[in-house]
């Protein structure tokens, strides 16, 4: 399995950054303190927006150079027109999101593609933790115990496989990782510890 | 009671008549201005300054009358945010102003002082005063435009009615039209003003005496929108305010000032009368009722600003509201990035945490300074 260009950035977002087409025009939706925009706009040329909850964070963004709004992504897509961008991207927060199945529509609806990671409750360790202690997991990826955890839709690779079906979503590609390295597609839903997905209408 | 240390403003006298939003043009309109830093052979790293409701064009050098270190002392200078060291900063009074530049303290054409015959301005005839200002000093593309409040009003309108002239446009604690509850504080100001029997219907200059209650109530009402409840009582609660004869305070049973906020806003009141024309402050509170970008695009702000971004010519935008702030709140600052962002234009937005109010961006705010730093770039 060959690995992307790194961009320096964490795995899921080194993919995502790799396959975005360059000039594109992008909202990063939980965009943090801009690591992914920055590789876009410096490295492919794109518009990129981001979107963030976190005021500091925000602030960090805009002394970058890069435009970012504090919003939140439950209430503040709404905003954008249609077809406002090429990419909507949405890493590790649809599990996070009030209702993932309208951000998932919200998504496909400002944005023409859309990226979206998220991490794999089915993943072998995670039903082993379950099986073996009967609590929910703490994991590497998923480290805050339940009663504080912001992720309150924990799904699967086929959960989200389903949900795609059912709104007649399309995949033009995904990605799965194990241990921070890309992993095949076989067995996906034991294997990974999180996915990737490029999605369309 | 000029300090001695301050050197009168430079004066524009524009060439061309001033054409009014409310259909007359004004002849001879003179522009008072103050610049910091130095203009770039290219004339790339000009920033303007738009000043607020009350503010002027002192806003990195001491007030002329109040010797006061200049408005924006902290976010203007040498090594601040906006770097005297690195831009050249222009801010000028506005038109309709009482610090040099023509308002209704100007002696019209047959040389008594307009009084009520000033014709009422606008925000974006402000704009044009500051728009004729570039053009004398050969600016063409501001590397960007600074305002808070009325100033970040000043800036909404240059982006929308002159969007090649700035690169950047910075709008904080601000609003892209004024809300019911806005106008009525106006109004209250207003109507204070044209209570005192000493406004003489406008026509108190050289008459010995002028509408310093009206004005002073007017200042004080407007003074508690400008800050916050939670700071309000943090800085005065129910204290009580000592005598003048060194007395401890208590309550006098009576209407003095007990309260040390009422010896506050008494002392804001009084104070404000000493460096601010009455007429000046109906006028210019008209001018922001009237503002509304909207409305002058066919009810619909992302109209203010499409054509721009659709031509290539528009600006990076940065909008700032604060959490305390209610007479801007962050809703209007939304109003506002939802616009741009359904004109398609490159903005940021981020509300700020400060205890101060509307006053916030005025204040220390670590944070803005950062933001303003890194938009500024």
């Amino acid at each position: 399995m060959t690995s992307p260009a790194d961009f320096g950035l964490r795995p899921d977002l080194a993919v995502i950054a790799a396959h975005v087409e360059p000039g594109a025009r992008v909202l990063d939706i939980g965009c943090g303190e801009g690591e992914l925009m920055a590789a876009l706009e410096g490295q492919k040329g794109c518009d990129a927006r981001g979107m963030e909850i976190d005021a500091h964070a925000v602030a960090k963004c805009v002394a970058r150079g890069l435009s970012a709004i504090q919003g939140d992504a439950n209430r503040d897509l709404t905003d954008y027109p249609d077809n406002a961008f090429d990419y909507a991207i949405l890493s590790q927060t649809l599990q996070t999101a009030e209702r993932p199945d309208l951000m998932l529509e919200e998504l496909l609806r400002i944005g023409r593609r859309a990226f979206v990671s998220f991490p794999n409750f089915a993943h072998w360790r995670m039903r082993l933790h379950l099986l073996a202690h009967g609590r929910m997991p703490v994991t590497r990826h998923l480290p805050v115990s339940w009663y504080e955890t912001q992720n309150i839709h924990h799904m699967t690779v086929r959960d989200f496989g389903e949900l795609l079906a059912d709104r007649r979503v399309r995949t033009e590609r995904c990605w799965f990782f194990g241990g921070d390295r890309q992993i095949g597609a076989r067995a996906a839903n034991w294997r990974a510890e999180y996915a990737v997905y490029l999605l369309r209408r | 009671m000029a300090s001695a240390r301050v050197l009168p403003s430079t004066h524009l006298v524009l060439p061309e008549p001033l054409r009014l939003d409310g259909g007359q043009s004004l002849d001879g309109v003179t522009i008072a201005y103050e610049t910091y830093g130095t203009l770039a052979a290219d004339r790339g790293n000009a920033i303007l300054v738009p000043h607020a409701l009350t503010g002027d064009q002192h806003v990195a050098s001491p007030h002329p009358i109040t010797g006061k270190p200049g408005w924006w002392n902290r976010m203007v200078g040498p090594g601040r945010p906006i770097d005297t060291d690195r831009f050249f900063v222009i801010c000028s009074n506005v038109v309709g102003g009482c610090m040099g530049s023509t308002g209704p303290a100007s002696l019209a054409a047959d040389g008594q002082a307009w009084a009520m015959r000033f014709p009422v301005i606008t925000i974006r005839d402000m704009v044009r005063g500051q728009v004729a200002l570039l053009d004398a000093l050969g600016i063409g593309r501001l590397h960007a435009v600074v305002g808070g409040s009325m100033g970040g009003m000043q800036a909404l309108s240059l982006a929308a009615y002159w969007p090649e002239r700035a690169a950047r446009v910075l709008a904080i604690a601000t609003s892209a039209r004024h809300s019911a509850q806005n106008i009525a504080f106006h109004e209250v100001g207003r109507q204070a003003i044209m209570a005192d029997p000493d406004w003489q219907g406008g026509d108190y200059y050289g008459t010995g005496r002028t509408p310093d209650k009206g004005l002073s109530v007017a200042r004080m009402a407007a003074h508690i929108t400008y800050l916050s409840e939670a700071g309000l009582t943090e800085k005065f609660g129910r204290r009580l305010q000592d005598r003048p004869d060194g007395t401890k305070g208590a309550k006098s049973f009576g209407f003095d000032a007990d309260f040390q906020v009422e010896s506050y806003l008494r002392y804001q009141g009084i104070s404000f009368t000493d460096r601010f024309d009455a007429n000046s402050y109906l006028y210019i509170t008209r001018a922001m009722d009237y503002f509304d970008l909207a409305e002058e695009h066919g009810g619909r702000l992302a109209d203010a600003f499409a054509g721009a971004q659709a031509a290539g010519k528009g600006a990076r935008f940065c909008v700032i509201s604060f959490d305390t702030d209610w007479l801007y709140p962050t809703s209007e600052s939304r109003a506002v990035v939802h616009a741009l962002n359904a004109a398609a234009a490159p903005v940021s937005f981020v509300e700020l945490s400060a205890p101060f109010g509307h006053d916030s961006f005025l204040l220390d705010v670590p944070a803005l300074d950062r933001v303003v730093t890194g938009f500024l770039g």
